[in-house]
């Protein structure tokens, strides 16, 4: 593949948080348009190769590129929905200052605010079904309105990249697929990446193209038929680890998920 | 120096402020695991104006210290709230006792001297009766704290398994506060209401950062509470005007800093510093 | 004679203390956005220091002030960003701080009369007596402040209320931490040389905090932040001139009527969110009765 068609190409990849090595000897490619769940257990690494692609740390060894470049802060296109810690000054602010921010927070000086400016970000809220909540101060949205309203905010920027740390984790299983789908439907219009952190794979089966499963050090990208199947992940995590299909569900057994 | 402890004044400043460290340092080392600190900053503070107001009526200043200060550790004891409103709510009622405190202080052109003495420490002219009077309440607060230490450490690490396990819960805090109140009380005589926190808190800190345990830490603290007391206060005389105050921050503070730099060194070099966490 | 000597100091105490009252609103936004309360705290007991330092080798307070901040903020400042529940830390300062301010204005109190009453001022403020030159300082001073939190205001409000993305979006955290606590370093000084340190506080952080409990929008905020601090120092000039009680300091009544309005403020808060019909802001499993369009 020609390396700068790829929106993430990692090469003999090895992360080290303190003295712990989360992951060693990486290699994936990952396609631009591409919708991909990054999952395993805890601790496997899936935040920290989110922030690795983002330039929050760097790797012990290899090399990472992100359409074809080094990751580097402050990069323009890719667009970041952080695993939401609830900050206690975000509660005042209103919901369209929060996601404002998206556009041009980080731009010096105070900006003038203009009709042009409003109407983009309303279009980003109503894209993502929260535009009537724009004016309700952030404190009072509830969790998966909090995690639209980021998606709108990261959305903003127009990102060719979109990084979601497990968006999924406080909602339930149907707002959680309305999350997927919704992310599914404004990326694959506008030809987006997608790399999607979560815990389980089920609301994200529909729609995703490959799975990059991280566990005991090691990474596995491939069709979900490929990684998520007794034999693979066994071989990945290096124990005996059993897939099952029941209700239209895949449930991992006999790992830490 | 010798000469110095001749000294009536000398004598009884050390001996009263020996003891109100003793209870000041212990009942700091639980301030500090129930993430009360801001109370060593606040309560003075409230305190001052109640001197000042009671001075105002013509009282002892010591009662409407000790009267406003009681009160307001006590609805200490029940505020929650997260950390940044807290912090604002106290930073806005100190400044209000303050500016109250200095309302009264304006008003009443006599005996500022005494009201001054609050803000600033008079331990270097307390009187025997007073140093009695120290030596009765210490007493009464090492008495309490040790009958309350376990149960009080067990509610502070863990309070939820506490009140499963049936404590007093509200008793212990009511009875806590009390203390609080009595040990902030006497240390504003020694450091003044400005610097109860350097008392209070700085050897407790440092001993955290020396020892996991808490019975070592608790020892710890109280050694290192006297060790300051009393050099300050010798310093403090030696030096015929320099403020008490003064001396017991600056040992805090070289303390404390040259123990987190020499930690600080240490771990740069491979070692793990040994700390306990609340 | 004395009318006009009278209607001088009154304009002064007026342009003094209208430009701090501005620039303490406008710095207190973020105060309260950034959690200092207590470091805005030592920030007033390090200009104590400062100054009574100052004033004891004879050098303008005021610089010894300025000086004194910036140089603790520079040498703390990369600790910004951890400054978030380090209570014991920045206590230990802030005492050792209080301390030699205590000691130098000991000292200074000692060496004259004059310098005595002097020391009162560094307690509860000048603003009834302050200087024309030293009003133009803090015009001067106030006017930097500002102009630096037009230019890095937004990036600021970014990194305060949302660190994770700004981050990844370039803001330099750390950067803007340090030039803030620089900022906040000069609005102290010149709070503290109008008020005194014992109350210089008040004027920081209850205006702005009152505001936050009110309003909503940023820009809307800061503005309704500078209205009430600009209006609780008229009124307390004016009290302060042709009130009854003209020995206490315009501190109290800074800090008598910013609590108040603080109250208020909470009091309207509770009110507001207790009549919203709205689901509790948790992260946790939605109730399917919310309907998305």
């Amino acid at each position: 593949m020609d390396s700068s068609r790829n929106a993430v190409e990692l090469r003999d990849v090895t992360i080290r948080l303190g003295r712990t090595t989360v992951q060693a000897g990486m290699d994936a490619e990952i396609g631009e348009g591409e919708f991909v769940a990054v999952l395993g257990p805890n601790g496997a690494g899936k935040s920290t190769l989110l922030k690795a692609l983002l330039g929050l740390l760097r790797p012990a060894e290899g090399s990472i590129g992100v359409f074809g470049r080094s990751p580097k802060l402050g990069n323009r296109q890719i667009g970041y929905v952080p695993q939401f810690h609830s900050l206690e000054s975000a509660m005042v602010l209103r919901s369209r200052d929060i996601v404002g921010f998206g556009l041009d927070g980080h731009r010096w000086g105070p900006g003038l605010g203009g009709k042009k400016r409003r109407e983009r970000i309303d279009r980003a809220l109503d894209e993502v079904d929260v535009l009537h909540l724009a004016e309700v101060p952030f404190g009072r949205l509830s969790g998966g309105e909090r995690q639209r309203m980021i998606l709108a905010q990261a959305l903003l920027s127009e990102p060719s990249l979109l990084l979601l740390d497990e968006p999924l984790a406080s909602l339930d299983i149907h707002h959680a697929q309305d999350i997927v789908s919704l992310v599914n439907r404004t990326c694959r219009g506008r030809g987006v990446t997608v790399l999607l952190v979560a815990h389980d794979v089920n609301p994200l089966l529909p729609f995703v193209d490959r799975i990059m499963y991280l566990a005991n050090q090691r990474c596995r990208v491939g069709k979900p038929e490929e990684v998520i199947t007794t034999d693979s992940l066994s071989a990945l995590y290096g124990s005996r680890v059993e897939v099952v299909r029941s209700l239209g569900r895949l449930f991992v057994i006999g790992a830490e998920i | 120096m010798i000469d110095l402890l001749r000294y009536p004044f000398m004598q009884h400043a050390l001996l009263a402020g020996s003891l109100t460290a003793l209870g000041a340092t212990l009942v700091g080392f639980f301030l500090i695991n129930r993430g009360m600190t801001f109370a060593c900053h606040a309560l003075p503070n409230i305190g001052f104006a109640g001197a000042a107001g009671a001075v105002l009526l013509g009282f002892e200043p010591v009662l409407g210290l000790f009267a406003f200060i009681l009160i307001a550790a006590l609805v200490f004891a029940f505020l929650g709230g997260e950390h940044r409103e807290r912090d604002i709510g106290i930073g806005v009622v100190m400044s209000l006792a303050l500016g109250l405190g200095v309302f009264f202080l304006a008003s009443y052109s006599g005996y500022a001297q005494r009201v001054y003495a609050i803000l600033f420490g008079s331990i270097l002219g307390i009187s025997a009766k007073q140093v009695l009077a120290s030596a009765i309440l210490t007493l009464i607060t090492l008495a309490a704290m040790t009958i309350l230490f376990r149960p009080l450490l067990f509610y502070t690490v863990d309070p939820e398994q506490a009140a499963a396990r049936g404590l007093p819960i509200a008793f212990l805090n009511v009875v806590f506060m009390v203390l609080v109140a009595v040990t902030v009380t006497t240390s504003v005589q020694v450091t003044g209401a400005l610097l109860v926190f350097a008392l209070m808190v700085a050897p407790p800190a440092i001993a955290m950062r020396l020892s996991r345990r808490p019975g070592a830490i608790v020892a710890l603290a109280l050694v290192l509470g006297q060790i300051i007391v009393i050099m300050s206060i010798l310093m403090a005389g030696m030096s015929a005007s320099w403020p008490v105050s003064f001396f017991v921050a600056a040992l805090s503070f070289l303390g404390y800093a040259g123990l987190r730099t020499v930690q600080a060194l240490g771990s740069t070099f491979g070692r793990e510093g040994r700390t306990w966490k609340a | 004679m004395e009318g006009m000597i009278r209607s001088e100091l009154f304009a002064n105490a007026m342009l003094g203390g209208t430009t701090v009252a501005v620039v303490a609103a406008v710095v207190g936004y973020f105060l309260v956005l950034r959690a200092l309360a207590f470091a805005s705290e030592a920030l007033t007991d390090i200009s104590f220091a400062g100054a009574t330092g100052a004033a004891l080798i004879g050098v303008n307070p005021l610089a010894g002030m300025v000086v004194l901040g910036l140089g603790a903020v520079l040498c703390l400042g990369q600790f910004s960003e951890r400054m978030r529940g380090r209570d014991i830390e920045i206590g230990i300062v802030l005492s050792f701080a209080m301390g030699l301010g205590v000691l130098f204005l000991n000292l200074y109190a000692h060496s004259s009369a004059s310098h005595a009453a002097a020391g009162v001022g560094v307690l509860f403020g000048s603003l009834m007596s302050v200087s024309v030159e030293d009003i133009l300082i803090t015009l001067a001073l106030g006017a930097l402040v500002i102009a630096c939190l037009v230019v890095i205001g937004r990036p600021l409000l970014f990194a305060s209320v949302d660190p994770t993305v700004a981050e990844v979006r370039g803001v330099p955290l750390r950067g803007l931490g340090v030039i803030f606590l620089a900022l906040l370093a000069i609005a102290t000084a010149i709070s503290v040389l109008m008020i005194g340190i014992l109350l210089a506080v008040s004027l920081l952080l209850a205006p702005a905090a009152s505001a936050v409990n009110f309003g909503r929008r940023p820009f809307a905020t800061i503005a309704l932040a500078a209205t009430f601090g600009v209006a609780i120092v008229w009124l307390g000039v004016t009290l302060e001139f042709f009130g009854p009680w003209h020995h206490v300091p315009v501190g109290f009544y800074i800090s008598f009527f910013s609590s108040f309005l603080y109250l208020i403020s909470l009091v309207w808060k509770r009110l507001i969110s207790g009549s919203e019909v709205r689901q509790p802001a948790h992260a946790d499993r939605e109730v399917s009765h919310h309907s998305h369009g």
